[in-house]
């Protein structure tokens, strides 16, 4: 029912952790639907994304999308990071089962929580 | 690599006497049962042998046993076929929180055609209580369904109590029995049943045959139309080599049953002292009332698919009741009635024990899993080192 990539990203996760220092952390989903993606960021002055990190709880699509979209947008600025959409990264992972579209594709909404959290802690260090 | 099977509550493998007698019937007795001729009579001979061997083990009588096409059929057959015959008696259908699908969807598909629907609630074990029946009884009241043994927990209902106050009351009372058979004792007068659903393939028969209990005297309404097979009950040319296959297998199944149970309930209570010694760990189910091969255990902080995936990649195959497993955007309503949280019912793990399941088997899942669980939680952003 998953492709070979899905499984691969399910099996092999890339940049699984936290970042210690991360200077932005987006979280969605909730225990209701069963998928809890977070992602940490490490933005460095250029707006580059240096370092990203993600925790899931969830089934192997939440999982995969997690660690793929880390992949996809590691050393990325961020304006080109939010260009990023849930399809996109269902696509690079070979497509998806057609439930899992929708709860279990979340990691670009991650990401975004945290480029905007990362922007909000700049404007207030401002 | 080793394959593990502990999925025996979805199907089961077929055993190879019970395909032995039912090759015959796909061949060279291909004849249709209502045919006079010899073909037709030989055919006709095997499904009636059928018959007496379903209603041996189940201590009923033959006539009262009406082959389908499984469970499913003989759940919508029963309450769909009492709604209609008893309709002029009254309107109100008893149920649990834990029945099958094919029960609980049916009555829910009743109560929006008007009739008046009961589902009772159960305990943190899944248990349904004999006063919550007693208590929803009215007088309008036509159709009790309660099943002998749930599908995901395991957890064996009260039925021959529950059975002898609707006997009181005059009050159909049905059983979905597909979980117990061969694994513990079902005997329809012990039970105090009118009616009870069975499926083959779930004791190592074949798939999409079944059968319905029906005792001398209950009212059932035809729900489909066509021929005059199964006394008009359920009409259609006869799945022979199924039948054939049903009755071998039932036969079989209730074979030693007490020795095959206590060897599979040993197996099962070393998985399941094994898995509780992981932490944060809690099983699901009643602990004693619970059918021999079913372990059923909520692995806090993950998910149960990715739990499902990580064991089938080590040749593992169990199920989940997690909503990423139940086809839907929410967990099993069997976890959910029984008051888990949304973690704890994402996070379960139904292990079935069969009777090809060894101690090697055993010893396998519990040193792989420790690993897996280990991983997922490492991912897992809900989940603190060691603490709760
Ligand atoms: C308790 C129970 N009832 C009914 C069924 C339906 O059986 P079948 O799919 O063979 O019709 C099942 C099978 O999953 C079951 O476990």
């Amino acid at each position: 029912m998953y492709t070979e990539q899905v499984m691969d990203h399910f099996t092999n996760p890339r940049n699984v952790g936290e970042i210690k220092d991360a200077n932005g952390v987006g979280e969605v989903g909730n225990m209701k639907c069963g998928d809890i993606m977070r992602i940490y960021l490490k933005v460095n002055e250029d707006e580059v994304i240096e370092d990203i990190k993600f925790r899931t709880f969830g089934c192997a699509a939440a999982i995969a999308t997690s660690s793929k979209i880390t992949e996809m947008v590691k050393g990325k600025s961020i304006s080109d990071a939010l260009k990023v959409t849930n399809k996109q990264v269902a696509e690079e992972l070979g497509g998806l089962p057609a439930p899992k579209m929708h709860c279990s594709n979340l990691a670009a909404d991650a990401l975004k929580k945290a480029i905007e959290n990362y922007q909000a802690n700049r404007a207030k260090q401002r | 690599m080793r394959k593990v099977y502990l999925d025996h509550a979805a199907t089961t493998r077929l055993n190879e006497e019970v395909l032995k007698e039912m090759l015959p019937y796909l061949t060279e007795h291909f004849g249709n049962p209502s045919s006079i001729h010899s073909y037709g009579r030989k055919a006709r001979a095997a499904i009636e042998e059928a018959r007496e061997r379903v209603a041996t083990a189940l201590g009923a009588a033959a006539e009262e046993i009406i082959f389908t096409s499984g469970a499913t059929e003989a759940n919508n057959l029963t309450i769909r076929g009492i709604a209609r015959a008893l309709r002029e008696k009254g309107n109100h259908i008893i149920t649990s929180a834990v029945e099958h699908h094919a029960v609980y969807d049916t009555c829910l598909a009743l109560q929006k055609e008007g009739f008046d629907v009961t589902i009772l609630p159960v305990d943190e074990y899944g248990m349904v209580s004999v006063n919550a029946v007693a208590d929803a009884i009215t007088d309008k009241t036509i159709l009790v369904s309660i099943m002998l043994a749930n599908n995901e927990v395991g957890t064996i209902m009260p039925i021959a109590e529950i059975g002898k106050l609707c006997r009181e009351r005059g009050i159909p009372f049905h059983t979905d029995a597909v979980q117990a058979i061969g694994n513990i004792p079902v005997n329809v007068d012990n039970l105090n049943v009118d009616l009870l659903s069975l499926s083959a393939h779930k004791f190592y028969g074949p798939k999409g045959v079944g059968a319905l209990y029906l005792r001398k005297g209950t009212r059932l309404s035809v729900y489909h139309h066509g021929g005059a097979q199964e006394r008009k009950l359920r009409p259609g040319t006869e799945n022979v080599a199924g039948i054939v296959g049903l009755g071998k297998a039932i036969e079989l199944a209730v074979k030693d049953l007490e020795p095959k149970a206590n060897r599979i309930r040993a197996l099962r209570d070393k998985l399941q002292e094994g898995l509780l010694a992981i932490e944060h760990t809690k099983l699901n189910g009643h602990p004693e009332q619970r059918l021999p091969g079913n372990l059923n255990v909520s692995i806090l902080y993950v998910e149960g698919e990715s739990l499902i995936l990580s064991l089938d990649l080590k040749g593992i195959a169990c199920s989940s009741g997690s909503a990423c497993t139940s086809g839907s955007l929410d967990p099993s309503h069997v976890l959910m009635a029984m008051g888990l949280d949304h973690q704890t019912a994402h996070g379960s793990l139904r292990f079935s024990l069969g009777v090809d399941n060894t101690e090697e088997d055993i010893d396998y899942v519990l040193k792989v899993m420790p690993d897996i669980v280990a991983r997922l939680r490492s991912m897992s952003p809900v989940y603190q080192g060691g603490s709760k």
